[in-house]
């Protein structure tokens, strides 16, 4: 029969394909860490190339003595702060440029004028504006997460269903409440994936940031962290920086990114599902 | 079925429609008029590039004629709005991130017609009438297209429009289902207290659905008559099917594709 749901034997089927897929995740984790190790001991050098366990160490000792606890810390708080400051000021943004085609085309060339500007080309004049703090990085990581969620944002409101604007507008709907009701779920998949490319471009822009001066208010990022120990020649403490750097994109991917594409455009059926 | 004496629903006159394209200004309608009264079914048929579902939307209010009026209950209709509700042929235009009874109850909670509560109840309602209550919080993508097109119609009834705005919405259908469906939103009808307006292609389906029938020839559409078709069954219905058939088209194709 035509008329019959399918939910039930899709979500098992759906399961058992997510489990496999850690499974193949982990092995693949696995190698690359016995490949690092190997490749470590055999060159022997922990001032080049430190091994995973030489790294493992470093990061225990770090993690222990609170140092990389409180850059880790300092960093995300930072990153948070530009964030989500980006991503509010895309979709006001972005909303004022459904009002009007000329607020649209605005937002087209000023997108297609800033995007390709390194954030880190805006720190010297970031630091005249904003001085030697916090608010210089959070003013270039505004900068890479704004032009980026802009442009997946507007790009997903052009691209829904005209049939779901019809229905919006055959109920009538005001401006913000069309936005809010058929174009940001109608977007979803897109501002998803937007968001997610603004959370790596702001990791970016904060870590080459902190290289350039790192100390705000007393303690310094991650970035500064790595900074300092490379000039201090502790290559296997610049290596567990970078994995802890590591260790919070996949977090924040799995934990969180994955999390709401679950309950949101996978439940929905707006993803296709690639596992 | 015509009741004369009763002021019409919605009323065209004289509707031109036209759209741009990169050769200049096409003209889709020449001079359509008609009337449609309270619990009619009319139905538009006509070739392709008639302009039948361009006059669905200009009744919707998506698009505005050119020259001509469009009147619901005398009153000439601006743009679009809930108290014409529209049924689409797409698959699609059921929202994906809402459950079922949450699409059926999105336009009276939008419209701030009803709190939620009494929204539910009105959309649970309706869902049981097309048979689908059980499925009221599955999430669309687990529906077939039949079902998607029952909840469409669920959403549509809800409003209690003026008139139910509906385009060729069982042409993506397979042919059995297209039946059945035919049959329920027949049935559908009796109950309610609307006008619907229905957009097809196809001359048995037409015969099928309608109290009357407007018949429109193409570029740009023009009308070419109106058929009455008293709830015609059997052979009688055979014979309107090919009737119509001949006069669009000079032959007895129960379809005009």
């Amino acid at each position: 029969m035509t008329d019959e749901p399918i939910i039930g034997e899709t979500t098992r089927i759906e399961v058992k394909k997510s489990k496999e897929n850690t499974k193949r995740r982990l092995i693949s984790v696995i190698l690359i860490c016995a490949m690092w190790e190997i490749y470590g001991r055999w060159l022997n050098s922990p001032l080049l190339f430190p091994s995973l366990s030489e790294t493992i160490v470093a990061l225990v000792n770090k993690i222990g003595s609170g140092e990389l606890i409180s850059a880790g810390w300092h960093s995300i708080a930072t990153l948070t702060k530009g964030y989500l400051l980006g991503v509010g000021l895309a979709f006001v943004a972005t909303t004022l440029a459904m009002s009007s085609r000329f607020a649209r085309e605005l937002l087209e060339t000023l997108t297609a004028m800033f995007n390709p500007l390194p954030a880190i080309a805006l720190l010297p004049l970031s630091l005249i504006w904003f001085g030697l703090g916090e608010g210089s990085i959070i003013f270039v990581i505004v900068h890479s997460v704004l032009w980026a969620v802009a442009l997946n944002m507007n790009s997903g409101f052009r691209s829904v269903s005209p049939t779901w604007r019809m229905i919006g507008q055959n109920y009538g709907l005001s401006l913000i409440r069309f936005v809010y009701l058929i174009l940001l779920p109608g977007a979803f998949p897109s501002i998803l994936a937007g968001l997610k490319v603004g959370w790596a471009f702001a990791w970016r822009t904060l870590i080459a940031a902190e290289f350039v001066f790192g100390v705000s208010s007393g303690s310094g990022g991650l970035g500064w962290f790595i900074y300092n120990e490379r000039n201090q020649l502790e290559i296997p403490n610049v290596f567990a920086g970078l994995v802890t750097i590591m260790l919070f994109g996949v977090i924040f991917e799995y934990g969180l990114f994955r999390t709401i594409e679950n309950r949101t455009v996978r439940r929905w059926g707006m993803q296709m599902d690639d596992r | 079925m015509i009741i004369s004496d009763q002021a019409p629903l919605l009323q065209l006159r004289n509707v031109n429609l036209s759209y741009d394209t990169h050769q200049g200004r096409v003209q889709a309608t020449d001079k359509i008029s008609f009337d449609i009264f309270l619990k009619e079914r009319f139905v538009l048929i006509g070739p392709s590039g008639c302009g039948k579902s361009s006059l669905l939307k200009a009744v919707a209010g998506f698009i505005h004629p050119s020259e001509g009026s469009i009147k619901l209950k005398g009153e000439e209709i601006k743009g679009p709005g809930p108290d014409r509700m529209m049924v689409f042929q797409e698959f699609d235009q059921l929202l994906p991130w809402k459950t079922v009874v949450e699409n059926v109850m999105f336009p009276l909670v939008a419209t701030r017609r009803f709190e939620k509560s009494e929204a539910h109840h009105r959309a649970m309602a309706c869902l049981s009438k097309v048979q689908l209550a059980k499925y009221a919080d599955n999430y669309c993508h687990t529906l077939s297209g039949g079902m998607k097109q029952r909840v469409a119609i669920a959403r549509g009834m809800t409003m209690e429009p003026d008139i139910l705005l509906m385009d060729e919405p069982f042409a993506a259908l397979d042919a059995m289902t297209r039946e059945s469906m035919q049959d329920e939103l027949l049935a559908l009808c009796k109950e309610m207290n609307f006008a619907v307006m229905f957009v097809t292609h196809s001359i048995s389906e037409a015969v099928k659905i309608g109290t009357r029938i407007l018949m429109l020839s193409a570029n740009p559409g023009r009308v070419k008559g109106v058929v009455l078709t008293n709830s015609a069954t059997g052979s009688e219905a055979t014979d309107l099917v090919h009737e119509i058939g001949q006069s669009l088209f000079g032959n007895a194709g129960g379809r005009c594709d």
